[in-house]
């Protein structure tokens, strides 16, 4: 293993997770909901009752956190390599995907660990594991 | 406003805040710690470390009650069962997530960002989503 440690960043990445855990703890304690984001958004496209108006508030909040972001900290850096074809093909993967695992990053990463599920460290460790070989093989085999 | 729509806005904006402090936003950031093989950054390891310490905390609290601070159910997942359709996706969603380095909540923040690319990422997602429904709907 090769670590980069001039792109290691760990104080704001310690930091940045913190804020990450906060929310997710303050949305179940005073929500009582998981802050899972493939959940949130899907569950917008088998809409009920009252079921709505939290969930775009919620999506909205995070629509608005560069704008908060602009305001103290100046333009987020936010790098794209992939071309567009690639592009719309992981959207695709990613979307279809997350509804049949039930969550993705933070609702089986964050949340499901957090409240210690079997479930969620099945799903972390399954897309932690093709994740990095996803990236070997397109970055070290096809050598894109 | 219903309160609890109020905080959904709050912990929405302080979650997409988190994303940016942490660097998960950023997909050439996402694929640096899953570079495992190459160059890696294994900063968002650290991230993971930090949520979930502040996580295992609010879990164990939330877990012995029934309704929240603002009088809500909890509504925490009972499902145990390790199905196909868990495994499967999730191992389908890892490599959505290593082809570009987005995953959903950065995906979104990014889209909030102006980033051209995540506006096409988000409306495929959609897309996806949107493909899910209809065969669970044609299903039943």
């Amino acid at each position: 293993m090769n670590i980069d440690w001039a792109a290691f960043t760990p104080w704001s990445a310690l930091a940045g997770g913190v804020l990450i855990g906060l929310s997710a703890a303050l949305f179940v304690l005073l929500n009582g909901r998981i802050a899972g984001i493939s959940g949130i958004l899907g569950g917008l496209l088998r809409p009920s009752r009252n079921d709505i108006g939290w969930r775009v508030a919620f999506l909205l909040g995070l629509l608005a956190a560069p704008l908060a972001w602009l305001a103290v900290a100046g333009t987020p850096t936010i790098e794209v390599a992939a071309g567009y074809p690639l592009i719309v093909a992981a959207g695709l993967i990613v979307g279809i995907s997350t509804r049949y695992a039930s969550g993705c990053t933070s609702g089986h990463g964050v949340c499901g660990l957090s409240r210690l599920s079997p479930r969620s460290l099945i799903a972390t460790l399954a897309f932690m594991g093709t994740g990095f070989l996803t990236v070997f093989v397109v970055r070290h085999l096809l050598g894109a | 406003m219903h309160k609890t729509t109020a905080s959904a806005f709050l912990v929405g904006l302080l979650f997409g805040f988190g994303l940016l402090v942490s660097g998960m936003a950023n997909p050439e950031k996402v694929l640096g710690f899953l570079d495992l093989f190459g160059a890696w950054d294994p900063s968002l390891a650290l991230v993971m470390a930090g949520a979930i310490g502040v996580g295992l905390i609010a879990f164990r609290f939330a877990g012995g009650r029934e309704r929240t601070v603002l009088g809500e159910p909890m509504r925490i997942p009972t499902k145990r069962d390790l199905d196909a359709r868990l495994i499967i996706g999730s191992l389908g969603f890892g490599v959505g997530w290593g082809l570009v380095g987005f995953c959903p909540g950065p995906a979104l923040v990014a889209l909030g960002a102006g980033e051209a690319k995540a506006i096409v990422f988000v409306t495929a997602m959609l897309g996806g989503m949107a493909a899910f429904e209809l065969l669970e709907r044609n299903k039943s």
